[in-house]
């Protein structure tokens, strides 16, 4: 996947038909894995910050020198704001594909076996692991403060909010050393382990790179008829 | 409206530039790993972790600022305060690596990017500030907010820097690196003050509670007394 996006990245944005490849390319995988568009779309929405910023482009592009190149500045700032658009659209599906197709558990692994330090690993797993259970924990403690009366109108709140993000920290940090002490009792030895062992074959790879060989295929047919 | 963290979405850097920052962020975080592990140990994973949970969780409150405004901190000055410059930064870091890859937050090939802008950067550079801050204006409950509140009001406007530093060199848009550089330091002053106020206020209430969990103040506090208890007939009590 991420190859594939390098390769949407490199291409340059004029060529407007190799993102519809790209994009038959994205659906064509959304289908594969049965992944229905009522669970991509909505999750498309994180990039609307910068569709605004996209959009912006053109009329920031031209707005200081539109007086000495006229309308050739613009025509760039449309470009730019298009390719901008287009690649990170692509790149937002590709990930939501990526995060939809695999648990996070497989996810971790696979980091795993590229070699990703183990202890970044043991991080991020702890990290979603625990989530969870923070997350609760602070829904607890809004719920507490709203029981006292509590009402987060403005800046004036601010004061309480910290004061219970200050004790989520403390209870955080806590439970990080129960945790650990919990762990060494169990025989933590620096490294978990690992459940199911699945090896990757020769066929595998050959799957996952069928999408990043044929990105690098059209990126280089666009780059050569540009 | 929610003024959220900017994280880079795919395409907005051009490739060569985000590979080069995804190494960058790779050496990066393998020197944060050795830092941290001389100072946790192997009590490294669950901790961090757990910190890494804490600026997740930590992101998802709420500011209101006013008028149906809120914003949410960025946390890399606050974890550098609270856990010290290797741990804090390895927490945003995986925090902005597990966004990457399983919320689709902010774009892959510019995951690199984001990490050294959001993790590396925040963390280092709110954590110098407040050690120099501390250094020069002591250990009393004032300096130590004050300290809080530069590290966090410095550290969003320097990462912003780092990202107009990325655009100048691979940036994609047609926007001229001069407004770029006003607009985006600009607002991030104004977020930074937000970030300074609530990192402030953050540190000081876990430094009224716990202060041994700052680590930011960790070699500037009087050690705790250590009362050892020895058999009889050993000799005196030490």
């Amino acid at each position: 996947m991420v190859a594939f996006i390098f390769t949407v990245v490199a291409t340059p944005p004029s060529q407007f038909w190799a993102f519809g490849v790209f994009a038959a390319f994205l659906v064509a995988v959304a289908r594969l894995a049965r992944i229905p568009a009522h669970v991509i779309l909505p999750r498309m929405l994180v990039e609307v910050p910068f569709v605004l910023f996209a959009l912006l482009m053109p009329f920031f592009g031209s707005g200081p020198t539109v007086e000495v190149f006229g309308l050739t500045l613009s025509q760039a700032g449309l470009l730019a704001g298009w390719g901008i658009l287009v690649k990170g659209t692509l790149g937002v599906v590709c990930s939501i594909l990526l995060a939809a197709t695999t648990p996070a558990r497989d996810l971790l692994l696979g980091l795993d076996r590229l070699r990703v330090p183990s202890l970044i690993v043991q991080i991020a797993s702890f990290m979603l692991r625990y989530t969870h259970v923070v997350g609760d924990e602070m829904s607890r403690m809004k719920l507490a403060r709203e029981a006292r009366g509590f009402e987060a109108t403005g800046i004036r709140s601010w004061p309480v909010i910290a004061q219970s993000a200050g004790s989520l920290f403390i209870r955080s940090y806590e439970r990080g050393e129960r945790v650990h002490l919990a762990m060494l009792s169990r025989g933590y030895t620096g490294r978990l382990p690992e459940l199911t062992p699945a090896t990757t074959t020769a066929a595998d790879w050959w799957t996952a790179m069928i999408l990043p060989i044929a990105g690098l295929a059209v990126a280089v047919t666009a780059l050569w008829t540009q | 409206m929610h003024v959220s963290a900017m994280h880079i979405p795919d395409g907005f850097i051009n490739a060569p530039v985000s590979a080069i920052a995804g190494v960058i962020a790779a050496v990066g975080i393998v020197i944060c790993l050795r830092g941290a592990r001389k100072q946790l140990d192997e009590k490294t994973a669950p901790m961090a972790g757990l910190v890494a949970v804490f600026v997740f969780a930590m992101q998802m409150i709420n500011f209101p600022v006013a008028a149906g405004t809120s914003g949410h901190l960025l946390g890399g000055a606050l974890a550098a305060i609270l856990v010290g410059p290797y741990a804090g930064a390895l927490a945003v870091s995986v925090v902005i690596l597990v966004q990457g890859l399983l919320f689709a937050d902010g774009g892959l090939s510019a995951i690199g990017l984001n990490i050294i802008n959001m993790g590396l950067v925040t963390a280092v550079v709110g954590w110098f500030v407040f050690r120099l801050v501390v250094k020069m204006a002591g250990n009393s409950r004032p300096a130590v907010l004050t300290a809080a509140f530069l590290a966090g009001l410095v550290s969003v406007p320097v990462s912003a820097l780092a990202f107009v530093l990325e655009y100048a060199i691979g940036g994609t848009g047609t926007v001229p690196v001069g407004t770029v550089t006003f607009a985006m330091v600009g607002v991030h002053i104004l977020i930074g003050i937000g970030e300074g106020i609530i990192t402030a206020l953050t540190v000081g209430a876990v430094y009224l509670t716990r202060p041994d969990l700052v680590y930011g103040m960790h070699d500037r506090l009087p050690k705790p007394t250590v009362l050892t208890v020895n058999p009889v007939g050993k000799g005196a009590a030490a």
